[in-house]
Order: structure tokens, then sequence, then C-alpha cells
């Protein structure tokens, strides 16, 4: 591939990018009330600090992965074993 | 009534401000009664490219809070007397900027002019949202370089649902305006050519605005490029945009340009 003539790459860059970004558009909030909603029932068992929920996606070209962290207050182990 | 045409692009540096003055100054060249308003809070800039940066008495921040009435803080222009600037705030937070606020000064704006120019900050913060939510019409500056037109995709899609006529269920009349063209580099495939940015952002075109030391020339002596040389080839551009944006079909020209560029617009168009 000639090193100069790069505007065909940056438009075929563009448009995969934006096919993307437009169809993520409708539900940016995915995330944000996913994470509300497992912060809201997790919370009616035991009490959690907001801030230790996180809930992040992650695209990959073949598997894409949603990972949930919740990092449960100390001493709250015991609760768990006893329920369970 | 006026329209209100808010100028946008997301990505900083593009060239809102130098447009804003540029195009503002053609509308009232051709006659038309038009107020340009900085959005830009903290960072303003529209006062010093319209050379009127000595002239500000009271802001866009003092009409919203009302310690100032709108005509106590509107700048006549010196060369043209259709010509109005409301200098943003330099110091304020552009938190003082209210949706209510803003509304209250574009809807007393439209009721004595014809066009209202809203020259958006860069980004997608409130005064970037505030600058677009009440406008008729968006102008989306976008350069021949990735950054640039995935920004003008996300404000495109931003007129389209964050807008009050977009929440209407109204349109935005949105065009394109590319600035810092250079036909030559395009031509040799080094810069993204105005068919791709065209085809890439489905929106129609408004003008082609070439790269020239007459926009930095004009800048700096504090005169809209269509007023400080209306022959050099940017001020025609400007000057054709605007006439397009006034309703009347120029042939597109981008200096330089050899292939008929107004058939592949007037396809798309049409398509």
């Amino acid at each position: 591939m000639s090193m100069r003539r790069t505007a065909p790459i940056a438009r075929e860059r563009l448009q995969i990018l934006l096919a993307h970004e437009r169809g993520a558009r409708g539900q940016p909030d995915l995330l944000m009330q996913l994470r509300q909603e497992i912060l809201a029932v997790v919370s009616r068992h035991v009490s959690l600090d907001p801030d230790k929920v996180i809930v992040r996606m992650e695209r990959g070209k073949h598997v894409s992965t949603l990972e949930i962290d919740i990092e449960l207050p100390s001493g709250i182990e015991n609760k768990f074993a006893a329920t369970g | 009534m006026a329209k209100v045409l808010v100028v946008t692009s997301g990505k900083g540096g593009v060239g809102k401000t130098t447009s804003t003055a540029a195009i503002g100054a053609a509308l009232a060249q051709a006659g038309q009664e038009v107020v340009v308003v900085d959005f830009d809070v903290g960072l303003r800039n529209l006062d010093l490219v319209m050379g009127a940066e000595r002239r500000v008495v009271f802001d866009l921040i003092n009409v919203v809070q009302g310690i100032a009435k709108l005509p106590q803080a509107l700048i006549r222009d010196k060369r043209l007397d259709n010509l109005w600037l409301l200098p943003a705030s330099q110091t304020k937070d552009k938190d003082a900027l209210t949706e209510e606020g803003v509304g209250r000064i574009i809807e007393e704006l439209r009721g004595n002019c014809d066009w209202v120019l809203c020259d958006s900050p860069a980004g997608i913060e409130r005064g970037a949202m505030l600058a677009m939510r009440f406008a008729d019409e968006a102008i989306i500056v976008t350069n021949p370089e990735v950054s640039s037109v995935r920004d003008s995709d996300r404000m495109i899609g931003m007129l389209d649902s964050k807008t009050v006529k977009a929440e209407k269920g109204e349109r935005v009349e949105k065009h394109v305006l590319i600035t810092r063209y250079d036909s030559a580099r395009a031509a040799r495939g080094e810069m993204i050519t105005i068919e791709d940015i065209l085809g890439i952002l489905a929106t129609p075109l408004l003008g082609v605005i070439p790269e020239s030391q007459d926009v930095l020339r004009a800048s700096n002596v504090g005169s809209p490029v269509t007023l400080n040389d209306p022959a050099s080839a940017p001020a025609r551009a400007y000057l054709d945009a605007t006439k397009r944006l006034l309703g009347e079909t120029i042939p597109m020209q981008v200096p330089g340009e050899r292939k008929g560029l107004m058939n592949l617009l007037l396809g798309r168009r049409a398509a």
C-alpha cells in the first residue's frame, strides 16, 4: 500500500467506527441502569457502598464480556454462610 | 421572527468562531438584521475575532442573571450597523448558564432580528448543549480529519435528539461546512475528500472553505474575513455559503477542484 494515500484508510476506519457508535447511541445508559438495578437488588440483603459496585462492558472481536464487581463490606461472610 | 442558527462541531479549533463571524457579517452585508451570540463562557473569543473586545461591558451571563438588560449587553458592529454581538462572560463559571435564562434571551432576540447565530463552545458540556438547544438550523463545522468527522457525527446525533425542535418531533435543518480544506492534498489521497465526508455524515453541504492565510490575517486585525478581504478565496466561499443559507442556489465551487462536484452534490441531495 502506498504510504501517501492514507485518506482511504481514514474513510474506512470512520465508516466502521461510526456504524458502531451510532448503534450504541440509543442506549447510552444501559450500563448505568444495570448498575442501579444490581445495586438495588443486592442492597435488599446487605448494605453496600454504592461506589464499590462496578459494572463494565468489554467488546471483543469474537466475545464480549460483562464484568460485575461488587465489593462487600467486611464481616458480611457469616451472613452468607448462614443463609446459604 | 428570526431564525436561530447554531454553529457547532464538537471538536475544538475547527473554525466555529471564524465561521460565525464570517457568516454573521455576510448575512448583515446582505441586509439582514443579525445578532451573533458567544456561548463559550470562560473562553470567549468571538469579541476578539470581530474586533469588539474593548467594547464589552455586559455579557450573556449578566443578562441571564438579570444584572443587565439585553439591549445594554448588545454591541453594535462598527462597520455594519445591522450586526450585533452578545459576548460571553470571560470570568463567570459556565454553570451560570441556565436553560430558562438562555431560552428567555433567545425568545427576546427572535422577535427583534432576522438571524440569531449561536457560536457554540467545543465539547458536549452545558454551553454546547444550550447553544444548540433552541436552534432552528445548524451548521456543523468539519475539518477533513478523522477526529473532526467523528465529532461532527456525534453532534448531528445530538441535534436530532437533544434540541427543543427534536423533542417536539420536528427537525433542526442541518448543514455541513467543511473548513481548512486543501484540494491538492485531497487529490493526492492525503486528505479525506468532500465526497467521503458527506457520504459518512449524510448531511447536505453548505460550503467548502479552503485552507488560507487570509483567515488568520483577518482574525489578527479583528475583522470577519468576509469584511476584511471579500475577494479572497475563503471570503468568497463564506459569501456563497451565506447565499445558500438565504435559499439561493449557488454552484458549489471548491478552489483548485477540477471534477464536477456540483453534480455529485445534487445527486446526493436528491438521494
